[in-house]
């Protein structure tokens, strides 16, 4: 057998390549919506929420004498994603002072309240490394049909209320004179940020979710002049570096979710240093427009005017 | 256009015939805002009958975009109560008949947008969360209203201060809506597209369509203007037929003093400064 075949053939490598391409389109849609917000750290925020969520499912585990013990791990950090999202999204709403210190509050509170409860469930350090920087290895099935499951929802909220999501995001004011159900709209980003968040910790870990979800729209951004490409660009860029930085893991023993980030910097850094010349080269037309002047000039007719 | 000079006159027949029996566009008794412990809004009461254009005056911080945002539920009012098409502020009024252009854009994030895309977003109101059939022919035919329809597919974050406000205005007119409330839409436009501006407005109101509008100078509105109120202070101080101007404003040389960073129009009119007794 061909090594490809054979990469293509191991059942671990195949799910963690659905997970990986899931994760890579679902990411930087959320990912667009939040730039737009101008809540770019809000992913960072929900991972670090979520890393108390995972010892939360653990200790509950542990308690209940679930096996294997870390079985709720996945489902604690759901629950405690969602709701930490919704408590930033609320703050948010509140006003924008107190807010970034609530959002910090959270953010170390959130580490910390991680690293207590483990020790507390009698687990080590050790047991919140892989959640902290992904371990794709470690993949099961059912692991992979909550990552479909998930992936779908957040595709059809981001993709199907695209529009609305959008305007709701690009002009608060304007949703509300329009009686969109502007907190609903927020809080859905929200809740689709905190499950992204949950399915992206297993391939790219809880400390580098936000890169997967912020990178690839900066590098969309360059290039796109529309918010739906600025969207399909920044997802198309997300599903290569996740596709390509996990084959690179299987041929050298490497992190992958490390990997994984490192190449969407390096496809940043690249799309930076190209974009003046790939970019529509400069219009030859002059770019002011053909209006009539406001001004009447003193060796002008008088019928520039009309 | 035939529409400007026929149009005060309907206006008036219009809100004439109807009084009494119409429910009123807007019914807002007894508005109050406190912001931060401030009364920015005290004891406000407007109405506006269907078809009637109001022209809402003041000076700079005297309450006009509190009193409209407030009028559309953008910002909760302290107490009082508004009806919008009959129905209180919430799911039930018929939220596609308003259209609203605000004072300005919010600061631009660094996801792009088309000007096609933010007129499309026109469209959507309570009921709708996607966009209809047809809402691009009507988005663009929007944007060639305001005569911007070469710049469909530009960036609005790269257009200059008086083509985005253009963008705002298309993006209000998209819907055709049966109530207008713009605030201040003609700052930073030159003199030929607001005169397409106001062209457009005399033909909505033709048409039946209610309009709010907030204005500094008066100008190219005038001949369209029903009634007006003027705040102070966040007080009703006047409403009834449009004030003079003030004479002393009139010149060219009379400075213009603007709390926000838009550009100025050329001066065009009359600067409406009121006295009221
Ligand atoms: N969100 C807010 N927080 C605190 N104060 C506010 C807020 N919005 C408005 N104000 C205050 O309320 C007062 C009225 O503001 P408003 O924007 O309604 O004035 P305006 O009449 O529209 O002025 P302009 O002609 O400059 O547009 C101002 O003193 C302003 O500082
Ligand atoms: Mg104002």
């Amino acid at each position: 057998m061909s090594p490809v075949v054979e990469m293509l053939t191991s059942p671990l490598m195949q799910r963690a390549l659905v997970a990986a391409v899931l994760v890579g389109a679902c990411a930087p849609i959320v990912g667009t919506f939040l730039v737009q917000r101008r809540m770019a750290l809000m992913g960072d925020g929900i991972g670090h929420v979520a890393l108390t969520g995972v010892a939360l499912g653990w200790l509950v585990g542990s308690w209940a004498g679930v096996v294997p013990n870390d079985a709720l791990a996945v489902p604690g950090a759901v629950v405690a994603a969602v709701v930490g999202s919704l408590v930033m999204e609320l703050v948010r709403e509140r006003g924008r002072t107190s807010g970034d210190l609530a959002l910090a509050l959270m953010f170390y509170g959130g580490i910390a309240g991680g690293v207590l409860l483990i020790k507390v469930a009698g687990g080590t350090n050790a047991n919140l490394i892989s959640y902290l920087f992904g371990s794709i290895a470690t993949v099961s099935a059912s692991d992979v049909w909550l990552t479909v499951a998930l992936a779908a929802v957040i595709l059809g909220v981001g993709l199907g209320l695209r529009s609305a999501l959008f305007a709701v995001s690009h002009d608060e004011e304007f949703a509300r004179a329009s009686g969109l159900p502007v907190r609903v709209l927020s809080m859905l980003v929200a809740v689709i940020a905190a499950l992204t968040v949950t399915i992206a910790m297993r391939v790219v870990g809880l400390l580098l979710v936000s890169a997967l979800m912020i990178v690839p729209v900066a590098v969309s951004q360059l290039y796109a002049r529309s918010f739906a490409r600025t969207m399909l660009g920044a997802s198309v860029v997300g599903v290569s570096v996740s596709l390509v930085g996990l084959v690179i893991t299987y041929w050298w023993d490497i992190p992958p979710g490390a990997t994984i980030v490192v190449l969407a910097i390096l496809v940043y850094g690249a799309a930076a240093a190209l974009r003046p010349v790939l970019r529509h080269p400069a219009p030859v037309h002059d770019p002011h427009p053909e209006v009539v002047d406001d001004v009447l000039l003193a060796d002008e007719p008088e019928l520039a005017r009309d | 256009m035939s529409a400007l000079a026929g149009g005060p006159t309907t206006g008036a027949a219009r809100t004439a015939d109807l009084d009494g029996a119409a429910v009123p566009t807007i019914a807002a008794e007894d508005v109050s805002v406190v912001i931060g412990g401030q009364p920015i809004l005290s004891h406000v009461s407007v109405t506006v009958a269907p078809g009637e254009v109001l022209a809402l005056l003041g000076a700079n911080g005297s309450g006009k975009s509190t009193l409209v945002r407030a009028l559309l539920g953008v910002m909760p009012a302290t107490s009082g109560t508004v009806r919008l098409f009959g129905a209180p502020l919430g799911p039930t009024v018929p939220w596609d008949r308003v259209g609203y252009v605000p004072q300005r854009l919010p600061a631009a994030s660094g996801v792009p947008a088309t000007a096609l895309e933010v007129v499309t977003s026109g469209l959507l109101h309570g009921r709708r969360l996607r966009p209809p059939r047809g809402a691009r022919a009507r988005a663009l035919a929007a944007l060639e209203s305001v005569s911007l329809a070469d710049h469909a597919h530009r960036r609005v974050q790269e257009m200059s201060g008086g083509q985005q406000q253009r963008v705002l205005i298309a993006r209000a007119l998209v819907s055709d809506p049966d109530l207008l409330v713009l605030d201040e839409p003609t700052t930073g436009i030159d003199v030929p597209t607001q005169a397409t501006f106001v062209d457009t407005v005399a033909r909505l109101h033709d048409a039946g369509t209610s309009v709010v509008v907030i204005l500094h100078e008066i100008g190219a509105f005038a001949p369209l203007i029903d009634r007006a109120v003027v705040l102070r202070h966040g007080r009703v101080v006047h409403d009834g037929p449009p004030p003079a101007a003030r004479a002393d404003h009139a010149g060219a040389h009379h400075v213009h003093e603007h709390a926000h960073p838009d550009p100025e129009p050329p001066p065009t009119g009359p600067t409406l400064n009121v006295e009221v007794p």
